[in-house]
């Protein structure tokens, strides 16, 4: 087992004090691996994210149990700008371009932690040679590309403060399909460079296919763990999730699935 | 028609249209980087020059005062981000606009405290002798030879220091780092943060920058209506030209600020009649604003909303 990156132990988030959030997260990212977290609308995987990287305090939310460690270190105190430094940055869900730049400008506020101007070229070309596609609309206005290229733009500008770890907000949201492949494709490679990713989605089938480990998280809890390609083969996750159910139509109550609970609000 | 008056009048509109063009940029600079319009902006000119002013009273030479007084607008400024917007960060815009408003009377009570609420006079061509200005009164003119008009000479000064300010800023939004995460942090706040742009510090940066703006603009100011509260009146003018300049864009500030300049000159001298007498020079550059609000509500220069379909 190799060691662990970002390890998530427990936490409870609560936002204006009042809205329980999460109510026990645990998780572990692997060093080099990608990460899945899935559930649907509200089940948290934002929030969690959003705790790890440090954002939530913008949002009035804190985390307010348990503890949040990367590469050993407690990081539930570390500002966004140290994390990023540390080298773990989020990539925001629904893009988050600066849509009044140009799609270059875009991406060098991403190295705005880096001291050297001659390492942020180079690694300018990188982000180009990952994303072919935005390479030719450097100079357009990043407001008027695609839903597509604004996520390459949105990753390209996290690659350039040389992460170790990327945690990536539903990247496919509203994406054709190709494209959302086309993305986790890009995942793929910059994971066999050593960035490991903990990517939230809805998209479970592409999330899992892509990913070492998964995590389903649902009502601000996970409910269940386990290797990507065993969560694929469950049926329960496979009628939930997937969307593949077995014999055809089957109804809710017929599943034998994973240990439910009522949401309490005691 | 009489073309040289007619020039003459050009330029005068251009000049002072220079001066309002350096009050609107504090503004655009707080609302670009933070989305806040900020109401001090005011009570910043003239604490600024009030502050200036009071150390040469006490016999501090020209450019230490003006060193002084700059870094203690940048204090200002920072202490400012610090106290005022930080714990104010991520809220309403609303709450923000209405802590401005708070800052302004604070600050205004502060440097009556400080200083006092005594009307003075600033004369810097007093303390200026670069050859540029005589030590005569400045709205003593000059006869410009091969054109025969009359341009103040403090005009033309004033102008300068502003222009070089503009372009200094200009180069400073569009080439350097700091000026580059200064506009993907007005573009947008959360995308910035997780980018690992510092906020506060941007915030700091952009505060000090206009505390020093006000300063300059203070003092170009003061030299025509003198250090007392008729300043805070003056930086009113700067709204029609933000409102027709665009409140995001600098460029926006300056071609406003000269539309207005001229705009109101030529409608004291040839619509006064129309209007109904003399004095529309007061209240020409709002109607201007309003017409033109009607027509591009985004002002010239605006960032028009871009939005995908």
């Amino acid at each position: 087992m190799s060691k662990s990156l970002l390890k998530v132990n427990n936490i409870e988030v609560v936002y204006n004090h009042v809205i329980l959030a999460l109510r026990g997260v645990t998780l572990d990212v692997e060093e080099g691996k990608v990460v899945s977290l899935l559930g649907a609308n509200g089940s948290g995987k934002t929030t969690t994210l959003k705790a790890c990287s440090n954002l939530l305090h913008a949002e009035r939310g804190a985390v307010t149990k348990g503890s949040i460690e990367y590469n050993e270190n407690d990081i539930s105190k570390t500002d966004a700008y140290n994390l990023v430094k540390d080298g773990v940055v989020q990539v925001l869900e629904g893009r988050h371009c600066f849509s009044h730049l140009t799609v270059e400008e875009n991406i060098m506020t991403g190295s705005f932690i880096r001291e050297n101007p001659k390492e942020a070229k180079q690694d300018l070309e990188r982000v180009y040679d990952h994303f072919e596609r935005i390479r030719i609309r450097k100079k357009s206005l990043a407001g008027f590309t695609s839903g597509g290229e604004q996520q390459m733009i949105a990753m390209g500008r996290a690659l350039m403060s040389r992460p170790k770890l990327i945690l990536l907000d539903e990247p496919s949201m509203g994406l054709a399909p190709q494209l959302v492949e086309e993305i986790f494709a890009i995942v793929k490679n910059l994971n066999k460079e050593g960035v490991s990713f903990l990517i939230a989605e809805q998209n479970a089938m592409v999330a899992l296919k892509y990913a070492d480990d998964g995590y389903i998280i649902e009502n601000g809890r996970v409910i269940l763990k386990g290797k990507a390609k065993e969560l694929l083969e469950r049926p329960d996750v496979k009628e939930m999730y997937l969307g593949v159910g077995a014999e055809g139509k089957t109804s809710f109550r017929d599943i034998k699935y994973y240990h439910r609970r009522k949401p309490s609000f005691s | 028609m009489d073309w040289v008056y007619l020039i003459e009048v050009l330029v005068g509109g251009l000049m002072s249209g220079v001066m309002y063009s350096l009050v609107a940029i504090g503004f655009v600079l707080i609302y670009k980087s933070s989305g806040i319009f900020n109401f001090a902006q005011g009570t910043m000119l003239l604490f600024a020059s009030l502050t200036f002013v009071k150390m040469t009273e006490n016999g501090i030479d020209f450019w230490t005062s003006l060193f002084i007084a700059a870094g203690i607008m940048v204090i200002f400024g920072i202490a400012t981000e610090r106290y005022v917007i930080r714990p104010l960060a991520n809220q309403d815009l609303l709450a923000l606009f209405m802590a401005t408003v708070g800052l302004a009377t604070f600050q205004e009570g502060f440097s009556q405290f400080v200083w006092d609420s005594d009307v003075h006079g600033l004369q810097m061509s007093k303390f200026l002798d670069i050859g540029l200005l005589d030590p005569a009164p400045i709205f003593m003119s000059d006869h410009i030879p091969w054109l025969d008009i009359l341009i103040p000479k403090f005009d033309i000064f004033a102008s300068l220091v502003a222009g070089s300010l503009i372009v200094v800023l200009a180069f400073f939004f569009q080439k350097t780092k700091t000026g580059l995460s200064l506009r993907a942090v007005s573009d947008d706040h959360m995308a910035a943060m997780a980018v690992g742009i510092p906020l506060q510090t941007v915030w700091a940066v952009v505060w000090a920058v206009t505390g020093v703006i006000a300063l300059v603009a203070g003092l170009l100011w003061a030299e025509r209506v003198s250090v007392s509260f008729t300043l805070i009146e003056a930086v009113m003018k700067a709204l029609p030209v933000i409102l027709i300049g665009g409140l995001t864009s600098i460029p926006g500030a300056i071609v406003g600020g000269l539309v207005i300049g001229v705009g109101e000159k030529l409608g004291e001298i040839y619509l006064a009649d129309v209007f109904g007498g003399q004095g529309i020079e007061l209240w020409f550059a709002y109607f201007m604003a309003l017409i033109f609000l009607i027509f591009r509500p985004q002002g010239m220069f605006g960032e028009k909303l871009i939005e995908r379909v």
